[in-house]
């Protein structure tokens, strides 16, 4: 068992090690390319057009990666905890698709305009609430949680929500679809402050909230009655961690748009190396997630500079592919 | 021990038990007997608390167990499921799950009493032979020995079982029977189990309570409860009952209809 706790130690220091190389790799690569002495020299100067470039694009840009790929990895991590289901996602329960709709809805019906920058990310927000209040009232009983209709009512909203943004985007403008696509695919080409920061913030303390109940995500792993039988307050565990969940999942929706994947393919793979007692599978999965979504970023930036992909693109294709080629081996 | 009070519960509609009274003494080993669809997997899922009770009492050491919380009956209360769902986890630290009612609730480490408890059981049981190895990897005997392993690291005062001999050969049948014989007789464990067998219900079990369509139809010794009369009424088959040559504990045996037909 000090066994055990020395293993751990390891993990995240390694991930924390390799989160900070990719900050660091992220902040040199770009249209300017600085090496790592002249970073310490530009930030020890803090003035200077590059010390704008780094301070205000590209630490930002690293800190929302960092932020939007914990959340959505850590998301993943409790839904497929409390579901007992490793295909859930933090999209399969609709919340992408109702902050994709509302941000359809609000760009073709022209509220963009005239309200500034923080209207999309409202929008966006307000979709996925709309979404969560929907699956979890359609879902909690009084007494009980009927899990498999939680999950069956969560990929209907996420159709329902699709096919009215298909709607939404076969009748309006080119000018607007090319906006909504923009969106969904999803960028972390976001500069304002606020808006970082409530990511991190609503991370941070949903890595937080997911701890207290780590006991309880292990005893769930016997089943809910398995859990039930050694004392765990299974109803609340679940309540609690699909808001937390379903929250992380939203405010990234919000600001970064619909970044596919992560919250799929990092707590599988992180689960492969640290095995599935939660306690040190949170953590890993939160790190894993923001080291591959700042990464992910890198190569959105580079492979058709001085333009940008976008980086839903990128996280689809290389978590997927990484994904197989696991699979495959095993 | 446990006292089972007018208990009326079930699936509204479908299938009740009704009024179920049933006593059972500290130190027993006990079964509930049955034909399918009797009411035994009800009533287990009742005193487990994974189904609520229409009316009646639950009494676990003279505590009505719908005012505890399931901490604190997960501490008295220890529970071996027929099918275990553990996915996974590998076996030394799901056996040390047996000690998360004693967790304070955010704990996270381990403390060094709660791995020596599970190390104790896991010897006692000899899973401590396949520790690392992940439950689902596990043959049903052992995921059964490791369900009864993490059960006793609950530490508690009365295991329920549902038929933990269902689908295993005789050996293991007899290595998990004899295995809770010694617990109840060294530790002074209290056993209640669901057993389909009613020839290991009578060599093992001292108290015995034979359901038919959801009430107690007799209950008692073994002696007692396995006689043809009422396993035939019962059970609507013929058998012969005769004693166990080496033990004295009744055994049954079945006829075929051939055999019926000759006589």
């Amino acid at each position: 068992m000090q066994n055990k706790q020395l293993k751990w130690t390891f993990y995240v220091v390694v991930l924390l090690l390799l989160l900070a190389g990719s900050i660091l790799f992220a902040l040199t690569v770009g249209e300017i390319r600085f090496s790592l002495n002249e970073l310490v020299d530009i930030f020890s100067r803090k003035e200077g057009i590059e010390y704008t470039i780094l301070s205000r694009i590209r630490l930002p840009r690293i800190m929302l990666g960092v932020a939007v790929g914990g959340a959505l990895s850590l998301a993943g991590v409790l839904l497929q905890g409390i579901y007992r289901n490793p295909l859930v996602e933090p999209y399969t329960l609709g919340i992408s698709g109702g902050a994709s709709l509302m941000v359809a809805i609000s760009i073709v019906f022209g509220v963009n305009m005239s309200l500034g920058g923080y209207v999309l990310p409202a929008a966006g927000f307000l979709g996925s609430v709309i979404t969560i209040f929907i699956v979890y009232f359609l879902s909690m009983g009084r007494y009980s949680i009927n899990i498999n209709k939680m999950l069956l009512i969560g990929v209907m909203v996420s159709f329902v929500a699709s096919s009215a943004m298909m709607f939404l985007m076969s009748t309006t403008t080119n000018e607007n679809l090319q906006s909504i696509v923009f969106w969904v695919m999803g960028s972390l080409a976001e500069t304002d402050v606020v808006l970082i920061n409530t990511v991190f913030y609503v991370a941070m303390a949903g890595l937080t909230v997911s701890y207290l109940f780590a006991n309880s995500l292990n005893a769930m792993r016997l089943g809910v009655s398995g859990a039930g039988h050694l004392g765990i307050n299974t109803g609340l565990t679940i309540r609690i961690l699909f808001i937390v969940a379903s929250l992380m999942t939203g405010v990234s929706v919000a600001v970064a748009g619909v970044i596919g994947f992560v919250g799929l393919v990092i707590p599988h793979l992180t689960r492969m190396v640290v095995g599935s007692d939660f306690r040190i599978l949170l953590i890993t999965s939160f790190l894993g997630g923001g080291i591959f979504v700042v990464l992910c970023d890198v190569l959105a930036r580079l492979i058709i500079a001085p333009n940008e992909l976008p980086i839903g693109v990128i996280t689809g294709m290389i978590g997927g592919l990484v994904f197989i080629g696991v699979l495959a081996r095993k | 021990m446990l006292k089972i009070k007018d208990l009326i519960s079930g699936y509204p509609g479908s299938f009740m038990l009704d009024r179920i009274n049933v006593a059972i003494s500290k130190g027993a080993f006990a079964g509930i007997i049955g034909p399918n669809g009797s009411g035994k997997t009800t009533l287990f899922k009742t005193i487990t608390g994974d189904l609520k009770l229409k009316s009646g009492k639950i009494l676990l050491d003279e505590k009505d167990t719908s005012l505890m919380s399931s901490r604190e009956r997960a501490k008295k209360m220890a529970i071996v499921t027929q099918t275990i769902d553990a996915a996974d986890v590998p076996v030394d630290d799901y056996v040390l799950m047996g000690r998360l009612p004693y967790k304070k609730p955010f704990q996270l480490l381990d403390k060094k009493e709660d791995i020596e408890i599970a190390k104790k059981y896991m010897q006692l049981t000899g899973v401590d032979k396949y520790k690392h190895k992940l439950m689902n990897r596990l043959s049903g005997g052992e995921q059964q020995m490791a369900a009864i392993a993490r059960a006793l690291a609950q530490e508690p005062e009365l295991l329920l079982l549902d038929e933990p001999t269902s689908h295993l050969d005789i050996s293991h049948q007899v290595q998990i029977l004899n295995l809770l014989q010694q617990l109840n007789e060294e530790l002074g464990l209290t056993i209640l189990m669901i057993i389909h067998d009613l020839n290991l219900a009578g060599e093992y079990c001292n108290n015995l309570v034979m359901l038919n369509k959801g009430r107690v139809h007799i209950s008692g010794s073994p002696d007692e409860v396995l006689n043809y009369k009422d396993i035939e009424e019962v059970y609507k088959t013929v058998v012969i009952t005769q004693k166990n040559p080496l033990s004295g504990k009744p055994a049954i045996f079945l006829v075929s209809g051939k055999t019926l037909g000759n006589v």
